[in-house]
């Protein structure tokens, strides 16, 4: 008997919503919702770069799973059935954008993102109205050492876009993150000054995935900062073409 | 190596020891060690020569007693009665000429510490069953007590099927806290893609007050390298590796002086017992990051990364060390697979509870009498840990609670003392078996106190990559600490509550999930302590400092 | 029925949101019918007055006086409101925080002051250790995020409140708007 052509990719059928969907098992569970114009609200994820599961603002809940799962790294499965939105889960992801807002200085008054901010716009779309937590206040830095951006602490929410377009994508490594817990932040080389580093190559790259105003370019006013993201599909197709 | 050379090594290192009269164990793990055991041995070594005794009387250093309060400790055994032998306990160097003189006469009577007590009578010894016997680093003298035989067994008789099987049978789950099945996951390896596959050893042990997979490592180091070997095996793989906390020195030595022994018999490395079965061990430090016990962070930190988790699945058993199937337990797991084998699964799972198999190790520590080292079967009642194995509490005092599980675990009261200690019952009062930490604690214990310092652990220990852990770990360390100092108010515990239900649900891994237990556990069965400091402002185990409660803003 | 009578309040803030309010022009004499307006920086009354039905509050909880203020408005007020960033996030004066009073205190009246430098000490309320949103110190009915909130937020909000409904303001405002 001849074997039987295995196909490379199956395909599944899924239930998001109590819709039913199709899928391939490569694929997330986010990607499919996405395709079928169901939001699921994200933070840490930017399509073109790996998934992490870090900011925890895609969880969904899964039929069966005891625990919530990440739409943005979790594969779908057949006969799998996602909720993706609850009173539970926006409970959570209420609390959990309120505990970015806390943990840093993010005066969106004065911020040079202000209007194009994802952090921003997820509170209001979340429709969050006041921080139910006591915000922390810590003590941060801006570098404004490099000759075009600049890097300030107080708006950042860790979501390591910025390094892993660095890495991954530019391949410069210049981005990292130095300490753990709520006091880890990101650094240059080896945490020294922006301005300073050697591996940087001023691409910008880091600039225009940045969610917040914690990395934006020097000499723009909040009307004209921007972030123009798409490059990053466009480049990550153009590679792939090439492959 | 082959079948006869084991045996014959085995022979040769039993009847070497029977030419002796006498053996002296002088404990050489790092508890003994601290209260300068090495000392003690060297005495003993040179009163030894200095008589002459060298052909009759062996002194030699071994892993773990047990009780570590009481250290040094120095074990006399008449070679042809062991039952005879004599513990002695805080020995100095300067007791070394009376011990020597009392080998043929009665026992020095000052340094006797009693053996026949509860202490030693109720544990029960699997994995700790060479501890204090053999010398660590001699591999002969662990073949001489049925080293290695397992393997043997393994490779030369059974496929490898046969021993998923067989540890399957034998119902043991992983020690390294969340008691999953080891056989499932060793079957679930083996049925991994692609040729490559690894086993690891998770030797980072870093709950606060443990020391168990420090002290098997230390007093019986090629115990864990046989376990990980029949892994490999069962598993499919020719590569492990032993992730162990650069804190831990000793064993570090020990394990690598176990591994250039194993290899130079022949029991590690290629063609093992002359089959078609290669496989290396070697040694990953971890830089004393809590979060790199956490099984995939471990794996980003061998691979060179940053040690942070991610999320699963994929488990590493699908796809972990280098994207490759990977087979990842804990040191006492692997401690107790060799006597599984040697023994048969039927053995193992004969001892313990229905669901819990077998023995675990635990560190027995605060407010008890005998602090130490010690095994129990599955489903002993916690009171016997506590009031026979452990001695009570000293001072008169009253018991308030028993932490288990370090900061991932709960703070069981007195009234459910009479518990058996088995994984279902832990996880029913709301704590965990995790791997091995046990305190005991006394009613000058304050709770909300208890509960704030594994917070602080938590929060400094959260690698920060997903935010309900790195910020919710600092939000409530911080209510907890005004709790405790007074000026909380009935909305901070409102707050820490919903918090802890937050980081329960929807951080990243385990250290996140778990970090609310101290919290839940002790508002569960104390909230009348957290009611006393927020309302009344006086904490009840007078150990809390509390503030004037004026208007801090 | 008598008309709801509403107060506005000013704490540590720019006097934005007051001036948003202004800005609803015309509509203002709409609003003015509907309550009576009984205190507030445009009415010459010291003391926050008793039984007030809508409490509009501008600015974050900065000094020993707004907190004794905010109180006084909480206790006497049946809706308070939150009006603005300041006063739901402590916004720009909460830039102070990561300092202690004393510190930002001689920063901005001997460091950076060019003649009589010296930190005022009396006549003026006492800087509380932070500035800190009003939600942390006093129960808040309503959150109207911006800086500030446009009139039309300010109108919308108002008009809702007086037709009995609550005002559903996430597609209409957001912090920093
Ligand atoms: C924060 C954290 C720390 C951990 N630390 C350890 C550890 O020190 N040792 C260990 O064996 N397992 C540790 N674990 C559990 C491991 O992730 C893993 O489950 C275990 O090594 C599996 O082995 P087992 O099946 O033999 O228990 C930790 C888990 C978490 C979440
Ligand atoms: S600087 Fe921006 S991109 Fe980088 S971690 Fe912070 S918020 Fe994310
Ligand atoms: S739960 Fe804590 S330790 Fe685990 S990934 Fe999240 S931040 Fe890191
Ligand atoms: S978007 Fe999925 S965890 Fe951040």
């Amino acid at each position: 008997m001849s074997p039987q052509p295995v196909p490379q990719v199956r395909v599944v059928t899924l239930k998001i919503d109590g819709r039913d969907v199709g899928a391939t098992e490569d694929e997330t569970i986010l990607e499919v919702a996405r395709q079928n114009g169901i939001f699921i609200p994200t933070l840490c994820y930017l399509d073109g770069l790996p998934s992490i599961g870090a900011c925890r603002i895609c969880l969904c809940e899964i039929k069966g799973a005891n625990k919530l799962l990440p739409a943005c790294v979790t594969r779908v499965q057949e006969g799998m059935e996602v909720t993706t939105d609850s009173e539970r889960l926006t409970r959570y992801r209420k609390t959990i954008v309120e505990m970015l807002f806390a943990e840093r200085n993010h005066v969106c008054a004065v911020c040079v993102s202000n209007g194009h901010c994802e952090l921003q716009s997820m509170a209001q779309k979340l429709g969050i109205t006041h921080v139910h937590m006591p915000y922390r206040y810590p003590k941060l830095t801006v570098d404004a050492t490099h000759a075009r951006f600049v890097q300030d602490d107080n708006r950042c929410v860790l979501c390591t876009r910025c390094v892993r377009v660095c890495d991954e994508v530019e391949g410069a490594h210049t981005w990292d993150i130095m300490g753990r817990g709520i006091d880890a932040r990101v650094i240059t080389d080896l945490n020294q000054a922006w301005g300073d580093s050697s591996s940087c190559t001023g691409c910008g790259k880091c600039v225009h995935v940045c969610p917040t105003g914690a990395l934006t370019e020097k000499g723009r006013s909040t009307a004209e900062m921007v972030k123009k993201q798409q490059f990053l599909q466009y480049l990550m197709q153009m590679r792939e073409a090439k492959q | 190596m082959t079948p006869e050379e084991l045996s014959k090594i085995a022979t040769i290192e039993q009847e070497e020891q029977q030419q002796h009269k006498h053996v002296i164990q002088v404990c050489v793990a790092a508890g003994c060690l601290s209260s300068h055991s090495d000392q003690v041995k060297d005495a003993l070594d040179k009163e030894v020569s200095k008589r002459g005794l060298e052909n009759t009387c062996h002194v030699k250093g071994v892993g773990c007693l047990g009780l570590c309060a009481a250290g040094p400790l120095v074990r006399v055994q008449p070679t042809a009665k062991p039952d005879a032998a004599v513990m002695y306990q805080a020995v100095t160097a300067n007791d070394a000429a009376d011990i020597v003189s009392s080998l043929e006469g009665p026992p020095v009577k000052r340094l006797v510490c009693p053996t026949n007590v509860p202490f030693f009578t109720r544990q029960k010894k699997i994995v700790l069953e060479n501890s204090g016997i053999i010398d660590p680093d001699r591999i002969e003298e662990y073949i001489a007590v049925n080293g290695y035989a397992g393997l043997l067994q393994v490779v030369s008789t059974m496929r490898p099927s046969e021993v998923i099987d067989e540890v399957m049978r034998s119902g043991l789950r992983g020690r390294g806290g969340a008691g999953f099945s080891t056989g499932l996951k060793w079957s679930t390896v083996a049925k991994g893609r692609g040729s490559t596959k690894y086993v690891i050893c998770n030797a980072d042990e870093g709950d606060p007050g443990a020391f168990m997979d420090r002290s098997v490592l230390e007093s019986d180091p090629h115990r864990v390298l046989e376990g990980m070997a029949i892994a490999a095996y069962a598993v499919g793989a020719s590569q492990g590796y032993i992730y162990v906390r650069a804190e831990y020195p000793l064993a570090v030595k020990r394990l690598k002086a176990a591994i250039r022994q194993a290899e130079r018999a022949g029991l590690l490395g290629n063609n093992i017992f002359g089959i078609t079965f290669n496989f290396s061990i070697d040694i990953r430090l971890g830089a004393g990051a809590f979060v790199c016990g956490e099984e995939t962070a471990l794996i980003a930190s061998i691979e060179g990364k940053r040690g942070t988790p991610r999320p699963r699945p994929p488990y590493p058993a699908e796809s972990g060390l280098w994207g490759c199937p990977t087979l990842i337990n804990n040191v006492e797991t692997f401690a107790n697979v060799p006597p599984i084998i040697r023994n048969g699964s039927a053995w193992f799972a004969g001892i313990g509870t229905e669901k819990s198999k077998g023995t675990k190790v635990f560190a027995l520590a605060g407010r008890v009498t005998n602090t130490g080292l010690i095994e129990v079967p599955m489903g002993i009642p916690l009171r016997e840990i506590v009031y026979d194995i452990g001695g009570g509490i000293p001072d008169g005092k009253k018991l308030k609670a028993v932490q288990t599980g370090g900061p991932s675990g709960g703070c069981i009261p007195e009234q459910h003392l009479d518990m058996p200690v088995d994984y279902e019952s832990l996880a029913k009062v709301g704590s965990i078996m995790g791997s091995g930490g046990m305190i005991i604690m006394d009613d000058t214990s304050c709770m909300v106190d208890v509960a704030k310092f594994f917070m602080e652990f938590c929060r400094s220990e959260s690698c920060g990559k997903c935010v309900p852990c790195r910020v919710g770990t600092a939000q409530m360390h911080d209510l907890l600490c005004r709790i405790t100092d007074g000026s909380g108010t009935a909305d901070d515990l409102t707050l820490l509550i919903e918090l802890c239900d937050v980081l329960r649900a929807t951080s990243l891994c385990g250290l996140g999930q778990t970090a609310p237990n101290p919290v839940l556990t002790t508002l569960q069965f104390f909230k009348h302590e957290y009611d006393a400091h927020i309302q009344k402002k006086t904490c009840p185990a007078g150990s809390c400092t509390i503030h004037a409660p004026a208007e801090v803003i | 029925m008598s008309k709801p009578r509403l107060a506005t309040a000013w704490l540590d803030g720019c006097s934005g949101c007051h001036m948003s309010l202004l800005d609803m022009d015309e509509r203002l004499i709409e609003i003015a019918q509907q309550v009576e307006v009984v205190c507030g920086p445009y009415v010459d009354i010291k003391e926050f007055p008793e039984n007030v039905d809508i409490a509009l509050v501008e600015g974050a909880v900065s000094s020993e006086e707004d907190l004794h203020r905010i109180k006084k408005i909480r206790e006497r007020s049946k809706l308070l409101i939150c009006m603005g960033d300041c006063a739901l996030t402590a916004n720009v004066p909460s830039m102070r925080n990561a300092w202690e009073p004393d510190e930002v205190l001689a920063r901005a009246y001997i460091e950076n002051a060019t003649m009589q430098q010296q930190i005022p000490r009396t006549s003026v309320p006492r800087l509380l250790n932070r500035a800190r949103p009003v939600h942390e110190i006093v129960r808040v009915d309503i959150f109207i995020p911006g800086c500030p909130p446009s009139a039309d937020v300010l109108y919308f909000a108002l008009t809702e409140l007086l037709a009995g409904r609550v005002p559903d303001l996430s597609s209409r405002t957001r912090f920093g708007a």
